[in-house]
């Protein structure tokens, strides 16, 4: 029997060397980037599988969160005669932050958990040990245009979602609400900032991105090549992409908007 | 190069153990230049681990591993994918790519590391396919295949680029008596058209000792016997004796380590 302290240095060590190798294999990705301007078609590949099909559901995801900012927000602006900036709420929040942090939730149960579990059961079935020894470094021409297609493709869902949002708003509050059309474009026009507010939600997305692909990525190569095991990783990616992007948003909001 | 009577391929000492299972306790094994040299063993004493050490998948605990006269563990990983260029493997699973078809997965290694035009590919791959009688399966999906057509394709794969050596891992499971005959004539003569170096790794005694110019039987960590097959049928060790020719009764066990049985249903 392992005593507490020796339990507890192992599980030290072991969080170390997955925190090491999950570097050393985020560095194998990025060497494998040269080969991909070669490639073009993988990357386009990958592109579809992990950006075009999430896209349904961060459409409807972003309508319908717009829709309900709306109602929401009309609720309390009203009460201080303030519905004109309709608007600007629903678009402030979408863009700084319900945009990033919602499509990159959706993203991390949409995409990120077919990319672990597709990469889980190639190594399950040994296609890429198989690579490997047909001089295929799978890293590279495997893993490599995932990540770059994840890191490219959640900043456009993100986008995607708060353009959407914004619509959804429109129709509810403009539509269903009766707020004066041209108020609720002119404000927003006004008060949304380029700089403040549309840059640092594209920062953020970029981010999570990163880091929801990374993960999903890890979790796949590194699973337990059983079908439990590729189960297992698949919830994990879910679960550690979602407290990492949550995390995350804080600590950028922090740092964006904080002073 | 080294000297053409020197082995391709000189393991020595070699250790390999996983968490607590000691797979390796010291192996010498030499595989000549030209010649198929079987690796045979009962299930389970790692003869699929010991191909995955030669091509430099798995790190042995010590010992040493040299192809063509270099530490296959001491390369750099760029000299180590440019030596895999010039072996082909079959995997157990046969280890196919499942999103492409089957013409693609044995195109692939063709597309991958050559720049040939696709007229080209395109009669490489059916000559290799025909070979291993699989040609008019061309268009299905991994996933259409039986067992022992998808290790045919896998042969297929492995031997697209012509490389220098094959490592064959139980080609001959799961193949009917008609395949299988078509399959030790093609590795036989695979090896003897283009001087080939092939290691196979098989438990099917008759087929193995029919086309191995040498074998060594493994079992429990160690070379327990070795030599060319006609010496192996009656060899002095009892138990290579009892392994070439499958009788139940003899020195080497059929069951994993394990307590007696009545003790363990007793509880
Ligand atoms: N991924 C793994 N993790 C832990 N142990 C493993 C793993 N793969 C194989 N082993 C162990 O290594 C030993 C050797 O396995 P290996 O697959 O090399 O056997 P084998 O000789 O090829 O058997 P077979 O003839 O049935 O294919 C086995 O005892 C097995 O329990
Ligand atoms: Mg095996």
């Amino acid at each position: 029997m392992l005593d507490p302290l020796a339990r507890l240095g192992r599980a030290g060590i072991d969080t170390l060397e997955q925190i090491g190798r999950g570097h050393l294999l985020l560095l194998g990705i990025l060497s494998g980037f040269a080969d991909l301007a070669r490639r073009p078609r993988l990357l386009i590949a990958q592109l579809y599988a992990v950006g075009v099909l999430s896209l349904l559901i961060v459409a409807v995801s972003g309508t319908f969160v717009g829709m309900v900012l709306s109602l929401q927000g009309y609720y309390i602006l009203s009460q201080f005669g303030a519905e004109q900036t309709l608007g600007v709420m629903v678009a402030a929040s979408l863009v700084r932050e319900l945009g990033p942090v919602v499509a990159a939730l959706l993203f991390a149960g949409r995409a990120g958990s077919a990319l672990t579990a597709e990469i889980g059961l190639m190594a399950a079935t040994e296609q890429l040990s198989g690579l490997e020894m047909m001089a295929v470094n799978p890293v590279k021409r495997i893993l490599a245009p995932r990540f770059l297609a994840g890191f490219i493709s959640m900043p456009l869902l993100a986008a995607i979602f708060s353009a959407l949002g914004v619509v959804g708003g429109y129709f509810v509050g403009v539509g269903l609400l009766g707020v004066d059309d041209g108020a609720f474009w002119s404000q927003m026009q006004a008060k949304i900032d380029l700089q403040g507010d549309v840059r640092n939600g594209v920062i953020k997305s970029l981010v999570f991105g990163f880091v929801c692909t990374w993960i999903a990525l890890f979790q796949g190569y590194y699973a337990v090549p059983t079908a439990e095991g590729v189960s297992r990783a698949t919830t994990r990616t879910v679960v550690h992409s979602s407290l990492a992007v949550l995390g995350l948003d804080f600590i950028l909001t922090a740092l964006m908007f904080g002073d | 190069m080294a000297s053409v009577g020197e082995p391709l391929v000189k393991i020595r000492d070699l250790h390999y153990s996983r968490d607590k299972n000691h797979i390796f306790k010291g192996v010498d094994v030499d595989i000549a230049r030209g010649g198929v040299t079987a690796v045979m063993g009962p299930s389970g004493t790692g003869k699929t681990t010991l191909l995955k050490l030669i091509g430099g998948q798995l790190y042995p605990d010590s010992g040493t591993i040299h192809i063509d006269g270099q530490d296959v563990h001491k390369m750099k990983t760029s000299d180590l994918y440019r030596l895999r260029m010039r072996m082909g493997m079959l995997f157990q699973s046969g280890a196919l790519l499942t999103d492409i078809s089957v013409f693609e997965n044995v195109a692939y290694p063709l597309r991958e590391h050559t720049p040939l035009p696709e007229s080209m590919i395109r009669k490489l791959v059916l000559l290799k396919l025909e070979a291993v009688g699989l040609r008019g399966a061309r268009d299905l999906m991994p996933s259409e295949l039986s067992g022992g057509m998808a290790r045919r394709v896998a042969l297929a794969r492995a031997i697209a680029l012509d490389p220098g050596m094959i490592m064959y891992d139980e080609p001959f499971t799961g193949q009917d008596p008609i395949s299988m005959g078509v399959l030790v004539k093609l590795i036989r003569s695979l090896n003897d058209a283009s001087r080939l170096t092939s290691i196979v790794v098989s438990h099917d005694v008759q087929e193995t000792a029919g086309i191995a110019d040498y074998i060594y039987l493994i079992s429990d960590g160690k070379v327990v016997d070795q030599g060319v097959p006609e010496k192996m049928m009656d060899s002095r060790s009892e138990w290579s004796r009892q392994f070439m020719k499958g009788l139940p009764d003899g020195p080497a066990a059929f069951h994993y380590r394990a307590p007696e049985l009545e003790q363990d249903l007793m509880g």
